[in-house]
């Protein structure tokens, strides 16, 4: 449990937001053209790290706006929050 | 030799007043190299290793755990027990769990408190009912004992559970396996830990691996905090961490990791004695040998490993268990904790071979693994030892992944992921 900056709300509480998982996951340009092992890799297989990760979160309870985070999942610790559309910060 | 536990060697010790046991394991310094480490010393990892050593008589391997045994998910869960899955891959896989929980104390010559009190659960919408209804017939034509209750029913099982229509989330009827139940979780590993070293596995703590060690497509062993060890079979069962050792052999795996919560009360006079789960409302609840009611809370949806979880869960888990037993409305909760849950899309296992020649992973297990720990290591340990798996867990393969094949008990079991 912690607090989240929203960049369109402010800091709330997380209990207002929903996790949506790994960020940055392309969809792929020719889905017709995918092999099954390449649907495979973008539906299901997830990097699941331990430390600094990259997410999607939406303000579900809020302004309801999707937004990306940097969070290190070891302590839920938060490094960075930047708008859909935006590049990522380096790490 | 491995000195048998009785009533007789319980009398015998009292006369030294208990000072004088024998060690129930060793704790060996890891030799250069073995014919296949187990990776994780929780209950399915020590599972996998006494059943190499069992049946397959593979006695040169070590488990290695980099905490203490049964430290992580083993001594974190609700310890529930029961096999009454929807899919026929699933019900094979928990049901030959089952049977061997029935016999595990005598084969251990180690108590692990298995008490088949009965697991219930309970439906709470038409859904529910019908669901349910459907998961009694399809257990029952896989020769898994399933009855399915009505509210009175309900009521005349466990009596202290509110069945006034007037709650908002009546109970509408449930259904009940009576074979199923708990057992001590500790008692577990250690009993698993005892009879794998009495065949001369080596079980290693405090060792975390922090590489594996690939040639080209086989494993040629791993490193750790304790040097490196050469092997050509890997077995992984890290739960939570399992993508963590993935990586390291630059492997992905379908899992997120999440933090699931539980937590106990004080302990009371016996008042509720079998498993009563609801997965509409997400209450469960038990009461442990000490007294202490046993409670099951949710996962949270955002990957973590802190081993935490957030408070409206716990409050949530125990607003509707208030209003399910207002008898438990002034009980006191004494302890809560988190352990971290690897779950897979499909909400069903992992134990496979994968593309890395002697790398083999158990995992996936979710919300639910205590249950399968006995099945799960006799299986893995199939899977490794024959290099194929074997016809029960076949289904529980990571190609499903890529052929679509998936096991999805996610909202069809009696599951509470």
């Amino acid at each position: 449990m912690f607090l989240i900056n929203c960049p369109y709300c402010g800091e709330r509480d997380q209990q207002e937001f929903k996790a949506g998982g790994e960020a940055h996951i392309e969809r792929p340009k020719q889905p017709t053209e995918l092999s099954d092992d390449e649907w495979a890799e973008y539906l299901f297989m997830r990097k699941n790290i331990k430390g600094v990760q990259f997410e999607r979160w939406n303000h579900a309870h809020g302004c309801r706006k999707w937004f990306n985070m940097v969070r290190d999942t070891s302590n839920d610790e938060i490094k960075a929050i930047y708008k859909m559309g935006e590049k990522p910060p380096a790490q | 030799m491995r000195n048998k536990y009785s009533v007789f060697s319980l009398i015998k010790n009292a006369l030294s007043y208990h000072e004088n046991w024998q060690r129930a394991w060793k704790d060996p310094t890891p030799k250069k190299e073995y014919d296949a480490i187990i990776v994780g010393g929780g209950g399915h990892g020590l599972a996998t290793a006494y059943y190499l050593a069992k049946k397959h008589n593979m006695n040169n391997i070590a488990v290695v755990e980099k905490g203490w045994i049964g430290g992580g998910n083993t001594g974190r869960n609700t310890t529930i027990i029961r096999s009454n899955y929807l899919w026929d891959a699933s019900a094979g896989l928990y049901d030959h769990a089952l049977k061997i929980w029935e016999g595990l104390s005598q084969e251990l010559n180690y108590n692990v408190m298995f008490s088949q009190r009965g697991v219930m659960n309970l439906a709470h919408n038409l859904q529910d009912v019908r669901d349910l209804k459907r998961r009694t017939h399809a257990n029952r034509l896989n020769g898994i004992d399933a009855v399915y209750l009505s509210t009175e029913e309900v009521k005349k099982f466990c009596p202290i559970i509110n069945t006034s229509p007037d709650i908002r989330y009546p109970v509408l009827g449930g259904t009940l396996q009576r074979r199923a139940g708990t057992a001590r979780h500790d008692a577990v590993a250690w009993g698993y830990a005892r009879g794998a070293d009495a065949m001369g596995v080596d079980i290693i703590q405090n060792c975390e691996v922090k590489g594996i060690k690939r040639n080209g497509d086989s494993v040629e062993g791993i490193e750790t905090t304790r040097g490196f060890i050469k092997t050509k079979k890997v077995g992984v069962v890290a739960a939570g961490h399992s993508s963590v050792i993935a990586n390291m052999a630059g492997l992905r795996l379908p899992l997120e990791s999440k933090p699931l919560q539980a937590l106990v009360s004080e302990p009371v006079k016996p008042i509720i004695d079998t498993v009563v789960m609801s997965n509409a409302v997400h209450a469960y609840v038990s009461q442990s040998d000490k007294g202490e009611l046993v409670i099951g809370a949710g996962t949270d949806d955002y990957v973590s490993y802190t081993q935490k979880g957030s408070h409206q869960i716990v409050e949530g888990t125990l607003n509707a268990i208030l209003e399910l037993y207002p008898i438990f409305s002034r009980m006191r909760m004494l302890r809560q904790w988190g352990g971290i849950v690897d779950i897979c899309p499909d909400a069903s296992p992992i134990l496979s071979k994968t593309s890395i020649k002697g790398l083999y992973f158990n995992c996936g297990w979710g919300t639910g693994g205590f249950k399968a720990t006995p099945g799960s290591g006799d299986l893995f340990a199939h899977t490794i030892a024959n290099d194929e798996p074997h016809k029960l867990n076949a289904a529980f393969n990571l190609n499903r992944f890529v052929s679509g094949d998936l096991v999805d008990e996610h909202g069809a079991a009696a599951v509470a992921h």
